[in-house]
C-alpha cells in the first residue's frame, strides 16, 4: 500500500483537542503522525491540502442499505458508495431488511457485501427482536460475534417495556448500546406528519410530539432499571430533550443522535403536500428545532445521524398518506451541517466534526473518529467554502428522495480515505 | 374563452381570494334559474369532456356534480374506483394519465387521501375540480353552504356562524372556515375535544366545547354528520351520549336569544347530530343548499372552462327553450 502525505491542510481532530495546519502522514493504513515538516517517505502520494479540511471521516451511526429485500432502491454497494461520497468513513446499517438482519448468518452477510463494496466501512446492528416482532430477543452474542455493533428494531419501537428492560439488561454482557425508535404506536397510530396546526390545514393525521417523549421516558427509566445503555435514535421534540437532559444530568447510561433534516425543517417542509417531506418521526415544529439545535450544540444530543432511507421514485410520486417515510442523506449531511449549522455560527466547525466522527466512534465503541498516530486511516478532506447544489441525479445512492434537490449547500468532499486507500473520488 | 379567473382547478377555498369566491357565487346566481326551467339544459359546454374520478362512496356530490355537467351539456363519464392506489394496483397519476391520453378537458375527483386533488392537478393539463379529498377541503360544498347563507341573508359579512360536531375528520369544516372567514363572517367551531383538530384556533376560528354556548352566540349552525367510525376508534363513548350532550335540538334551540338558521351538508344522522324536528322544522335550510349545490357546481365548470363571469347570463341562453 502506497504511503500518503497530505500536505499543508488544516487538520482538526476533535479527539486531541487539534485545529490546526500540519501534514499528515498515513502508512500501511494506519495515521504514522501529524505535524508540521514531517517528510514524505518513499513513493508516497502527496495530497497538497492547503485550504482544505483534513479530519477524522464521519461516522453515521444510523442508516438503512436494504439490502436484502430492496436492493432496487439501494444495497451495501451503493449505500457505502454514497457515504464515502458524502465523507463519511463507516455507517452503521439497520436490521429492518428483508429478510431482518436477526441472526449471525444475516450480519455475516453484511460484513461481506461491505467488503466486497470497498467504499466506506459498513458496521451491521442487529435485531433487537426475532423478525422485528417485538417478542423474543435475537441472539445478540452470536449478532456480535459476526460483526454487529449495537441492536435495534428500528422503524419499530420495541412496544413491550419487558422485551425492552430484558434487551438493555442481556446487552450489558456485550457492552452493545440497545438503540430505539420511540414512537408510542397507539398514539401514531395511522399519522403521516407532525400533528399541529399544519397538519390540522391540510388534513392530514397527525403523530402527537407525546408519541416520541412517552416511549423516551419509558426507555430512560428501563436504562435506570437494568443499567444498560440505551441509545435513542433520530430524536426530534422539546419534550425529548428535556428527557435526556434530566437523565444525563443523573449520570445514566444513555446517548442520543438528531438527523440533519430534523435539525433544519420544520412540519411546514409538508405544504403542498411534498412526499420528501414525509419522514417517521415527523418534521416538527420550530421551537423543537431550536430545542435540536441546541442540545446538540449543548452536547445533550451526542450525535448527528442521518437515518438514510432510501425510497425508490414510484413510492414517494403518490399520495401523501401512501407514500413511504423517510429521505436519503449520507450525500447531504456535511453540506448541510457546515451549511446550517457551522455557517449560522451555532456549533465551531470542530463541534461538527466532533459531532460526525468522535462522538459516533465514541457511542458505539468503533474504531475511527480520531487521528491519533496508530489509529486506521479513516479520513475526509473537504473545501469548506466550496459551494453547490444539491442535484439527486449525481447522488451516488440508488436513490433520490431528498426534500433538498436543488439547495446550495458549502463544503464540498474532496477526498474519502479508508484505511489508507481513497474511497472517493475513485 | 382564454382568460382564467379561477386559474386552472379547483382544490380548495383555502387559496382563493374573497373576490374569487364571491365571482363563483355572482356566477351561480343565473344558473339557479337554469334548473328551474322545463328544459333543463344549456349549450355552455357542448362538446367538453368530463370525467368524474370517484375513490369513495358518494351520491349526493356525484349527482349533484353530475347534473351540473348535463345540465351545461357536457359530456360525462363516471369511473368509480375503490380503495387508494395502493390497494389498486395502479397509481393515482397512471389512472389520469391515462384518461388524459383519452383527450379529456375536466376531470371532478372525489378521494380518500387528502391532498389527492392537488396531486392529481400538479401532474395533468385538464381543469381538476376537488370533490372532497380525505379530511382537507371540499371546496363545492362550502361554496354552496356560503350562498345558501346569502340567499338566506342576503350577506356573508358579519354573520355568526357556528361549525358543530367532528372537526377532526371534516373537510366540509376546513371549507367553510376558509370561505366564511374570507368573506368577513365570525367563525366558531363547536364539538368535543377530541374530535378538535390541534391548533384549530390558529386559523382564526372561536372554539367551543358546549352546544348551549354555540347556540347563544351563533346566526347559523352548520352540524356536521357524526360517523359510527368515531365511536369504535375511542374518540367518543357512544352516538346517545353525543346526541344528549352535542345534539342540534328543538329544546336546546329554544333557548336561543334568536331564530338560527340550520345547515347541514348531509347525509345526515336523524337523531345523533341533529334532531328530525330541526332538521324537517322552519328554520332548516338544507335542502336549499342541496339545490344551490347544482347551480355553484354549474358555475365552476363554466368557470373553470374559461367562461367569463360577466357572460354568464347570455350564457345560459333564453329563459324556456331548448338550446341545442
Amino acid at each position: 500500500m502506497r504511503p500518503l502525505v497530505f500536505t499543508g491542510g488544516r487538520v482538526i481532530d476533535p479527539s486531541q483537542g487539534l485545529d490546526t495546519v500540519a501534514d499528515v502522514v498515513v502508512i500501511e493504513g494506519r495515521i504514522a503522525g501529524v505535524g508540521r515538516g514531517l517528510g514524505a517517505p518513499d513513493g508516497a502520494e502527496i495530497v497538497d491540502a492547503r485550504g482544505a479540511v483534513l479530519a477524522p471521516g464521519l461516522i453515521d451511526l444510523h442508516v438503512h442499505l436494504r439490502e436484502p429485500g430492496r436492493e432496487d432502491v439501494e444495497t451495501v454497494a451503493t449505500g457505502a458508495r454514497a457515504a464515502a461520497a458524502g465523507g463519511f468513513t463507516a455507517v452503521c446499517a439497520m436490521p429492518n431488511t428483508d429478510p431482518v438482519t436477526d441472526n449471525q448468518a444475516a450480519v455475516g452477510f453484511i460484513v461481506k457485501q461491505a467488503a466486497a463494496a470497498g467504499a466506506a466501512r459498513v458496521y451491521p446492528i442487529g435485531a433487537i427482536s426475532l423478525g422485528q416482532q417485538g417478542k423474543q430477543l435475537a441472539e445478540f452474542g452470536e449478532l456480535v460475534g459476526a460483526g454487529a455493533v449495537a441492536v435495534s428494531d428500528d422503524g419499530k419501537p420495541v412496544v413491550s417495556s419487558h422485551l425492552m428492560r430484558m434487551a438493555l439488561a442481556y446487552a450489558r454482557t456485550f457492552d452493545i448500546p440497545v438503540a430505539d425508535h420511540c414512537e408510542d404506536p397507539t398514539l401514531a397510530a395511522n399519522g403521516v406528519m407532525h400533528e399541529g396546526v399544519v397538519s390540522t390545514r391540510l388534513g392530514l393525521r397527525g403523530i402527537p410530539a407525546a408519541a416520541e417523549a412517552i416511549m423516551v421516558a419509558r426507555d430512560l427509566m428501563l436504562a435506570e432499571l437494568t443499567g444498560g445503555h440505551i441509545h435513542l435514535c433520530h430524536i426530534s421534540t422539546r419534550q425529548s430533550v428535556e428527557l435526556i437532559r434530566r437523565a444525563k444530568d443523573r449520570g445514566l447510561r444513555v446517548s442520543a443522535e438528531v438527523t440533519p433534516h430534523h435539525l433544519t425543517l420544520t412540519h411546514e417542509a409538508c405544504e403542498g403536500y411534498n412526499t420528501n417531506a414525509k419522514m417517521n418521526p415527523p418534521l416538527r415544529e420550530p421551537e423543537d428545532v431550536e430545542a435540536l439545535r441546541q442540545a446538540l450544540k449543548e452536547g445533550v444530543i451526542d450525535v448527528i445521524a442521518t437515518d438514510h432511507a432510501p425510497h425508490h421514485y414510484d413510492a414517494k410520486e403518490r399520495e401523501f398518506d401512501d407514500a413511504p417515510f423517510g429521505i436519503v442523506g449520507l450525500e447531504t449531511a456535511l453540506g448541510l451541517g457546515l451549511s446550517e449549522l457551522v455557517g449560522t455560527g451555532l456549533l465551531s466547525l470542530p463541534e461538527l466534526i466532533e459531532r460526525m466522527s468522535t462522538a459516533p466512534a465514541r457511542v458505539f465503541h468503533l474504531p475511527g473518529g480520531t487521528l491519533r498516530p496508530g489509529s486506521p486511516a479513516d479520513l475526509v478532506l473537504f473545501d469548506p467554502g466550496t459551494r453547490w447544489q444539491v442535484d439527486p441525479s449525481r447522488f451516488f445512492s440508488k436513490s433520490r428522495n431528498t426534500p433538498f434537490a436543488g439547495r446550495e449547500l458549502a463544503g464540498r468532499v474532496m477526498r474519502t480515505v479508508v484505511g489508507g486507500c481513497t474511497v472517493y473520488p475513485v | 374563452m382564454s382568460e382564467r379567473f379561477l386559474g386552472k382547478d379547483l382544490l380548495g377555498l383555502e387559496p382563493l381570494t374573497a373576490d374569487q369566491i364571491r365571482l363563483i357565487l355572482d356566477t351561480a346566481e343565473p344558473f339557479k334559474e337554469v334548473s328551474e326551467r322545463a328544459i333543463k339544459k344549456v349549450p355552455t359546454l357542448r362538446g367538453q369532456t368530463i370525467v368524474n374520478l370517484f375513490f369513495e362512496a358518494s351520491t349526493r356530490t356525484r349527482i349533484s356534480f353530475e347534473f351540473a355537467e348535463k345540465r351545461l351539456s357536457a359530456d360525462t363519464v363516471n369511473v368509480a374506483a375503490s380503495g387508494s392506489s395502493v390497494e389498486k394496483g395502479e397509481t393515482l397519476v397512471d389512472t389520469a394519465r391515462n384518461l388524459e391520453a383519452m383527450r379529456i378537458d375536466m376531470v371532478v375527483i372525489r378521494h380518500p387521501s387528502s391532498g389527492a386533488a392537488q396531486f392529481l392537478a400538479e401532474r395533468i393539463r385538464s381543469n381538476v375540480i376537488n370533490a372532497g379529498d380525505g379530511t382537507h377541503e371540499h371546496p363545492t360544498q362550502g361554496l354552496l353552504d356560503l350562498l345558501t347563507l346569502r340567499d338566506r341573508f342576503g350577506r356573508i359579512e358579519g354573520l355568526k356562524v357556528c361549525i358543530c360536531g367532528d372537526i377532526l375528520h371534516s373537510r366540509v369544516a376546513r371549507s367553510n372556515i376558509w370561505g366564511l372567514l374570507k368573506l368577513g363572517a365570525e367563525v366558531a367551531v363547536c364539538g368535543p375535544a377530541s374530535l378538535m383538530p390541534l391548533g384549530i384556533e390558529q386559523l382564526g376560528v372561536t372554539v367551543f366545547h358546549r352546544i348551549e354556548d354555540a347556540i347563544q352566540w351563533a346566526d347559523a349552525l352548520n352540524v356536521l354528520r357524526l360517523q359510527l367510525e368515531r365511536m369504535h376508534a375511542g374518540f367518543i363513548p357512544s352516538l346517545r351520549e353525543y346526541n344528549r350532550v352535542f345534539g342540534v335540538t328543538v329544546e336546546r334551540l329554544e333557548r336561543a336569544p334568536k331564530d338560527l338558521v340550520i345547515l347541514h351538508p348531509g347525509p345526515m344522522n336523524r337523531g345523533v347530530e341533529i334532531d328530525s324536528r330541526v332538521a324537517d322544522g322552519p328554520h332548516s335550510v338544507i335542502l336549499h343548499q342541496v339545490t344551490n349545490g347544482v347551480a355553484v357546481r354549474m358555475a365552476v365548470l363554466y368557470l373553470l372552462a374559461g367562461g367569463r363571469p360577466e357572460m354568464a347570463e347570455a350564457a345560459k341562453g333564453p329563459g324556456g327553450e331548448a338550446n341545442e
